[in-house]
Order: structure tokens, then sequence, then C-alpha cells
């Protein structure tokens, strides 16, 4: 069976972690499945934060100048919504299924970087309560010179500057406070964590591929998580040098983005749209991967085009990196810039499409079983596209000026991350399930949970097209009553509430299911991916024997099949197989290093959030601490052995 | 051929049904009711990708629909046939969404410069974005003015625009699509109203914590009505009587503080540090505060009691003036047409 080693205290004056339960196995674990259950937790948390912040924002907006919320008020939640849902909630939530899953699908034991794996947890971890630690610490007001009628509450003490913090309105003089700090050194941290697992996952996969499987038999999910890792590496250095600039305009008096020094605002909107309209595909392209493993599962049938997908993908990411601008048509740029920008941005439509195409190419003649997981899949698509298709009239770069900035713009993209990356995710939640507690969910809170969703999304969502297209405009705290928009705004706002029971029937579902839910079989969908070759829930050590594969599919192939019609046919031994692989993964032959477990990923990830207090309140102690924090968790990290030995062989 | 006509005319009579009945009538803001050229040529390109854009979601969500009723697992039904892919239908599919795309393209890459053209003959007006209120100069006519933009009907009005803080943005939607407001850089703007009319406007950038109460609005006027309105706005303000409540008011205007932002020609001609609405003409405006509320005697008491309370964070300070000096003051004001 599996034996963890023991530290032997040798070598380093730091004793290795050794609880294997309790919560110091999880603060100090390096497996990739724990970190990615942690990282899923913990941004479900986040996510219903974000959902309660968007419950504030729509009874704020369910009639027309109303005060539940004040202006501060309204104007912090949105940016935290925002930012809240975007860094720490949909991009988290996918790296959890990167986490557990990419090793799994590739046949791995773990990621190439274990303890880097957890540092980037646990830097997620810190800048996140970081940055929510700016509803106790953080402090707002008016712009220098401005009155307020009333002190701000502490609702309103939370960065307000928008999760796109346009400057100068971000900059010291039109906001002032701490919070706005906060916001651009809790990026700042959320970044690094983001860079970290972009490294770790690019070496995972182009190094601990399973014997046999070649790039072009990858999984779809592991295709996907390669492209976001190339996305997230090239693009997140380019928010990092701009949150810089916006700490050193606000902290140092730099003048990076005021006009006053010399500076240009507008420099801003190209350096967050340069690392943000790649964002926006490093928040879908998880959930294509998600689907794309979903569809040809529940349709018993292959991926429609699978070479087709995968290079779309990537075609995608590439181009995703030349588009930026049509954030900015309305905004200061040339007239050529505009007809470029809504060319290439018309052109990013084409690979979308063809990605559509080929997933209803999948289930069409297929035989579909429409479980939970298949339901969020198809919903996804048909979602997804009026997200697609809405966007493509963003591209009409003189209809654009009409819609930017307005409801038509949030109809856009909640079409896109809520309709498209959220359904996408709940698909995988449900469809990985029972790999991840060896029991099954429950099918019919499962489909409820589905339709409360799509037609609240529906409710909230829908109308706001024709509201931005009748000129309700963003982040607005309220509305004249002469507008007329009063009724949509009502009934989006009932949608939101139908959106909240959804979450709420999910998590019943959840946590009772992960209990009491029928035992799960190993191959519950009869499904076509490495993961499903080994038992549920997930061993310690993944695989008992690493694998090997000899198709794309491989264990689709390994159970059947094709008749001379090319109708799939069960192989005779496929049961026999089946129940072989689960005894053998649940009794490896001999026994399986695994990477020990570490405190320093967590320390080091501590001294973080001390160095960015000390660069709000200028102070030298928190400097030290976060410093000996950070030198202890590096060193400490160093000098430990990465593998340690048995008793008797600790001589070298 | 004529039932697939008749067909496609009755689903796009049904959508269309769908669409306007989810339409909401009289939204002053809607961008979908143009009354210029310039907002009628984007709302044409509009019309023109959204009909594209409704064949495209029929058929997928057609295919969609019909693969889950005719593909559902029933009893019986034998396994699928594995079909990995089909390299026509992946050329079909990529090459039909680029034709499409490419029809789309001529015109509106014909359109963004056609847009941007300026006007021959038209009026020039500046645009200076402020926290929370737009400043309006007429340069060929010495007139200064706050949130309401006069212009003559069926003439091009080219703005020239600019701001002196944050980012703002002005859009009028009936007329043409927006355009930032940049502190150190210049935008334009074509506008040209059919019509003499109202027309409401909103800034549409978030500009910090009353942008939503950044409002204003276009009024179009006959041109013989349009040069009254240069005639009068071109007039300094009359001296009250003397011993009149309005008189009272001024007094309040010249001592209170008022003097170190607001301008009233004729009266008191130096600007402050902070630029605030120049009031000489303030009468003749019927919204007020960045074209948030009324120019009525109640919306101007709250107003002058508590200015931070309609507009959080407006610089503008409580100047904790007695009811009596607000009613003088609310006088005064009301006599400068």
């Amino acid at each position: 069976m599996i034996e963890q080693k023991r530290d032997r205290g040798y070598l380093t004056i730091f004793k290795r972690p050794s609880s294997e339960t309790g919560i110091w196995s999880w603060i100090t674990t390096v497996d990739h499945k724990k970190i990615g259950i942690m990282y899923g937790y913990a941004a479900f948390l986040f996510l219903l934060l974000g959902g309660l912040e968007a419950l504030f924002l729509r009874i704020q907006l369910s009639q027309p100048d109303n005060n539940f919320l004040s202006a501060a008020e309204y104007n912090a939640m949105f940016t935290m919504h925002g930012t809240t849902m975007v860094f720490l909630a949909i991009m988290p939530i996918s790296a959890a299924f990167f986490n557990y899953l990419l090793p799994l699908q590739i046949g791995a034991r773990d990621v190439a970087f274990p303890r880097l794996n957890a540092l980037s947890y646990w830097i997620w971890v810190f800048g996140g309560l970081f940055l929510y630690s700016t509803f106790i610490f953080g402090t707002a007001g008016a712009p220098q010179g401005g009155y307020l009628a009333e002190e701000i509450g502490w609702l309103g003490r939370a960065p307000n500057g928008g999760w796109f913090g346009y400057q100068p309105n971000a900059a010291f003089q039109y906001s002032p406070g701490t919070a706005m700090d906060y916001w651009a050194i809790g990026l700042q941290i959320l970044g690094i964590s983001s860079l970290v697992s972009a490294f770790n996952f690019i070496t995972t996969i182009l190094n601990m591929r399973a014997k046999g499987m070649r790039l072009m038999r990858m999984p779809v999910f592991t295709w996907m998580t390669f492209a976001v890792a190339f996305l997230l590496a090239f693009s997140l250095p380019i928010i990092a040098i701009a949150l810089f600039f916006v700490t050193f305009d606000r902290q140092f008096g730099t003048t990076f983005f005021l006009v006053e020094g010399g500076g240009d605002p507008v420099l801003w909107q190209h350096l967050f749209w340069l690392f943000g309209h790649p964002e926006v595909y490093i928040l879908i392209l998880p959930a294509f991967g998600i689907v794309s493993e979903v569809l040809p599962t529940f349709s018993r049938k292959p991926l429609f085009g699978y070479a087709a997908i995968v290079f779309a993908g990537f075609g995608i990411a590439f181009i995703g990196f030349g588009v930026w601008a049509h954030h900015m048509f309305a905004s200061s740029i040339s007239t050529v810039a505009q007809a470029g920008f809504g060319i290439s941005t018309m052109i990013i439509a084409v690979p979308t499409g063809v990605k559509i195409f080929n997933w209803l190419g999948t289930i069409w003649g297929g035989k579909l079983n429409l479980k939970t997981p298949m339901l969020f899949a198809l919903g996804f698509i048909a979602m997804f596209v009026i997200g697609g298709l809405s966007g493509v009239t963003h591209s009409i770069v003189p209809a654009d000026t009409q819609q930017t900035d307005t409801y038509y713009i949030v109809a856009h993209f909640h079409y896109v991350l809520f309709g498209g990356a959220m359904f996408g995710i709940f698909s995988g939640l449900y469809y990985w399930f029972p790999k991840l507690w060896g029991k099954m969910y429950n099918e019919r809170l499962g489909q409820l949970h589905f339709w409360f969703m799509l037609i609240g999304f529906n409710l909230t969502f829908g109308p706001m097209h024709w509201l931005g297209l009748q000129g309700q405009i963003r982040r607005t705290w309220v509305y004249a009553e002469e507008t007329n928009l009063g009724f949509w705004n009502l009934i989006s706002t009932i949608g939101a509430f139908i959106i909240a029971v959804s979450i709420l029937i999910f998590m019943v579902n959840w946590s009772y299911s992960k209990r009491k839910g029928a035992k799960a079989p190993m191959d519950p969908w009869d499904a076509r991916t490495l993961e499903w070759t080994i038992p549920s829930p997930t061993p310690t050590w993944n695989f008992s024997t690493p694998p090997e594969v000899h198709n794309l599919d491989d264990f689709w192939h390994k159970k059947y099949d094709e008749d001379n019609e090319g109708r799939a046919v069960r192989k005779e031994g496929a049961d026999k197989y089946i129940e072989d692989l689960e005894s053998d993964g649940l009794n490896p032959k001999s026994t399986i290093e695994l990477p020990n477990p570490s405190y320093f990923p967590f320390v080091l990830s501590s001294g973080l959030p001390f160095l960015g207090y000390a660069i709000i309140y200028k102070s030298l102690a928190f400097m030290g601490i976060g410093l000996t924090l950070m030198l202890v968790g590096g060193f400490g990290w160093a000098i430990e052995p990465l593998e340690e030995h048995e008793a008797g062989e600790e001589e070298e | 051929m004529f039932k697939v006509l008749n067909l496609i005319k009755k689903v796009k009579h049904l959508v269309f049904v769908f669409f306007i009945s989810a339409c909401i009538e009289n939204a002053p803001m809607d961008s979908l009711s143009p009354e210029g050229p310039y907002a009628r040529t984007i709302d044409d390109l509009f019309w023109l990708t959204f009909w594209i854009a409704v064949v495209i979601f029929i058929i997928v969500q057609g295919v969609l629909i019909i693969a889950v009723i005719f593909f559902r697992d029933k009893e019986g039904m034998p396994e699928p046939k594995q079909i990995q892919g089909n390299h026509k239908l992946e050329l079909l599919w990529t090459i039909i969404p680029v034709l499409i795309l490419g029809a789309i393209a001529f015109p509106t890459v014909r359109t963004i410069f056609d847009l941007a053209k300026e006007p021959e003959g038209a009026l020039n007006v500046e645009i200076v974005g402020h926290q929370w209120w737009f400043e309006i100069n007429y340069p060929e006519y010495g007139i200064t003015t706050a949130n309401i933009l006069v212009i003559p009907e069926g003439t091009p009005v080219r703005l020239e625009m600019w701001s002196e803080d944050v980012m703002h943005n002005f859009w009028v939607p009936k007329l043409n699509g927006k355009r930032y407001l940049v502190p150190g850089q210049k935008t334009y703007l074509n506008l040209f109203a059919d019509n003499s009319g109202e027309y409401w406007a909103q800034c549409g950038e978030y500009c910090g914590l009353s942008h939503s109460k950044m409002r204003a609005r276009v009024i179009s006027l006959s041109s013989s009505d349009f040069e009254k309105w240069i005639e009068n706005e071109q007039k300094n303000a009359i001296k009250p009587l003397e011993g009149s409540l309005a008189a009272k008011g001024e007094e309040i205007y010249l001592n209170a503080g008022c003097t170190q932002c607001h301008v009233i020609n004729g009266i008191w001609d130096i600007q402050g540090d902070r630029i605030a609405p120049n009031l000489t003409h303030v009468a003749s405006r019927h919204v007020l505060g960045g074209a948030s509320f009324n120019n009525n005697k109640e919306d101007l008491t709250a107003w002058l009691a508590n200015p931070a309370a309609i507009k959080p964070g407006t610089f503008m300070p409580n100047l904790e003036l007695t009811e009596e000096e607000i009613d003088a003051l609310i006088e005064y004001l009301g006599s400068l047409k």
C-alpha cells in the first residue's frame, strides 16, 4: 500500500509536516487533488460574496431613483462584484478544475512542481483575503474638494473605481482613501498566483503525459488548460506593470497616467485591455474544454472535429491578443484603429463559430443522455451563442458607440461569462462529482438547479439587452423615472433572486450527496478519458500503474469496437477490463513515492499581504514582518529536500 | 419557393413583434429611435447585423432543439455511428461566416469614416467635462452655458470635447453614438437633428460618485428661434430692482461664497479656480445640476440647502443658508432669464 515518507529531521532545521488529516494536512498539502478541492471551495465562497454584491446592485436598480444603497456603496458594490467574479470566482474555479483534472487526464501522479502548486493556491488565498480586508481597514471618500452629505458606511469602504479602474478616476485625487490601493495591490498579488500556476501547468503538460499520449491525443480540456496557461503567461505581465504604475502614481507621486505630469490616461486603457481581453478567454476557454468533454460522453460519440476544436481554441487565444481596443471604440482612438480593431473582432468570431458548429456536430446523430451535466452543456451552447452574436454587433464600430457602456454590454458579457463560463463550470461540477467523492449527486435536484438557473438567468440578463439599447448606462447608481426603464429592471431583479434560489439548490445537492449520495461506480458515464480509469474517489496516488495510451479517447476504445456500419459495439471483455482496472487502482503493487507535504508555500505566501499593508501604510514594521515570512519561507523551501529518504539510507 | 419566403416573412414578423413588445415606449434615451442622419446610419447598420444574427440564432438553436428531440436516448435506440468529423462541413462553416462577416465589414468601415468626417458649414461647439456636469461653449458667439446644448435644427453641429478632470463621455442616443471626453486630448463628435425637439443626453463613462447624475439635454430650435436664443445668451445679466427680494438674492450671491466658482456676466465676471456653471441665464435652463433636477422652487430649495444630498461628492458646499436666504436666492436666480 501507499506509504508516505516521514521526516527524519536531518539536513534541515525545519521538520517536515506529517499530518494526514485535520487542518494541517490541508495547509501543508502539495497533492494536486486537495489543492484543487481547496481552490473550489474557497472560490465558491467568493462566488457567493460576489453574488450577494450582485443582489445588492439589483435591489438598488429594481426601481427608478431608489435609495437602498448610497452612491458610494453602489459604486463599491459593482467594483467588488466585477473584481470578485473575475479574479476570485471564475478564474480560481477554473484553477480548481485544472488542478484536480489535469494530472488525471494526462495520466500523471501530480503536477510538475507540487510545492509551486501549493504556493500559487496560498498566494491566491492571501491575495483574496487582502483584497477583502478593505471592508475592515479601507477608506474611501469624495474627490479632493468634494462634499458628502453623509459618512460612507462600511459597504462603501471597498474599492470604487470599477473592476477596470479607469484612470484618472482611480488616481489619488479622484479616489482618495486606501480602498483603490487595496484593489491595485490585491490584484497584483492575485496575478503572481496565476503566473506561478501557468508555468506549472505548461511544464506539466509538456513533460508529464502518459506514455503514448501525443499532443494530438490529449483530451480537449487539457488542451484548453494549455491555451489558458499561455494566455496567463503572456497577459499577466502587462497588467502587473500597469498596476505597478497605478500604485506608484497613488503612493509615490509619479504621473504615469496623469495629464498634469505629462502622463496619459488612455495608456491605462490600452494596458488594461491588452490584459483584459485575453482575460476574457482565460475565463471562457476552460468552459469550452469542459463541454468538449461532456458532450461526447453523453452523446456516445467522439468529439466532432477534434483537431478543428483544438486549433480553434488556440486561434481564439492568439487573436485574443489583437482585439483589445474594441473596448475603447468610443475612446480617443483613431478611425483607422477603429476599423482595424473592428475587423479583428469580426475575425475572432470565426473560430468561435467553428467550435459551436462542431459541438452541434457532436450531438447530431448521437444518443443523448440528458443528465444534469449534459443539460448544462447544452444550456451552455444555447446561451453562449446569444452572447457570441451580441458580441458580433459590438464589432460594428458605429453600432458599438451606441452600445458601449450601456446595459447591452452587461447583457452581452453575462451571456458569455455566466451563460457560458458558469454553465460550463456547473456542467463540469456535476460531471466529475462522482470522481471527486465516490458518490452520485441527486439527479432530480440537479435538473431542478438547471431549470431554475436557466430561467433565472434569462430573466435577469435578457431584458438588459433592450434596457441598454434604450438608454440605460452601466454603473448607474440611479436612473430617472422619465426614462421608463423601471419595469424591465424589476423583472431583472426578480430573475436575480431566482438565480440565488438555484444556487441554494446546488449547495443542498452538493453537501447532501457528498455524504449520503448513492455509491458511484468507477466509470458512471461510460466515459472516454483517463480520469475514469481509476477508482472513485480518486486514490491519493492517482494511478497504481502508469497508464499507456494508444488512441485519442483511449479508454473508450478499450471498451468499444465499431461494427461495419461504424456503430459502437461494446467489447466482450469490457466489464472485466473495468473490474481489473478498479482492483488494480485500489491495490498498487509497489510502494508509490509521493511528494511530501511542506509548510513553506504557506509561509512564503503569508508574507505578501504584509508587504501590501507596508506599501499602503508606509510601515517598516509590516515590511519587516512580510520580508521575514517570505525569507523564511523561501530559504526553508530551498533547503528542504524534495524527497525524504528511508531511515536506513540516510547517507548519500 | 414562395412558401419559404412566406415562412421567412412570418418568422420575421414574429421576431419583430416579440422584440417590439419587449421594447419600452417613450424611452427618451432610446438608441433605436434615431432623430437625425448620424444616428439613423448607425441604426440601419445595427438592424442589418441584428437580422443576420437572428438568422444564425434560429439556425443554431433550431439544430440544437431538433438534435435534443430526435437524438434523445430512447428505448431500443441503436448505438450511434462513431463519426470523427467531416472536412467539407468544417470548411463550409469556416468560409460562410467569413463571407457574412466580410459583407458586414464593408459598410462598417465605410460608416466609421463617414461618421468621423467634419461636416461642412457646421456650428462649432465645445463640450468640457467636469465632475459632474457639462460646460458648453459657443466660441463663435462668446457664449458659455451648462448642461443644455442648444442647436439649430437641420444643421450639422461639430462638437470639440475634452475633460478638465476624469474621463467623461457625451451621449445623445437619438442623435449619435458616444464619444469620450479625455483629459489632455480633444475628441470630436457630430450631431444633426432633423427637427426641433428635446433630446436626452448622459455621461456614458463611469466618472465617480455622481456619474449617474451627470446628464444633459440637447434642444434643437428652428433657425429663427436659435438666433433669438443666441441673442439673449449674449446679453449680460440685468441688475434687479433695488429693494426687491431678488436684489437681496443678488447680495447673497455676491457675499455667501457663490462667486468663488459661479460667474454671472455683468455682475461678477471673475472666474475662480474651480469652474462651476455660468449662471448668467440660469433661469432659461429648465434642468440644473447636470440635468439631474428640475429648475423649480422645490428642487432648487433642496439643492441649495444641501447640494451633496442631491449629488454625492459635489464640489458645491453646503453654505448653511437660512430659509429666507434660499428664497431670496431662488427669486434672484429666477430673474436671470
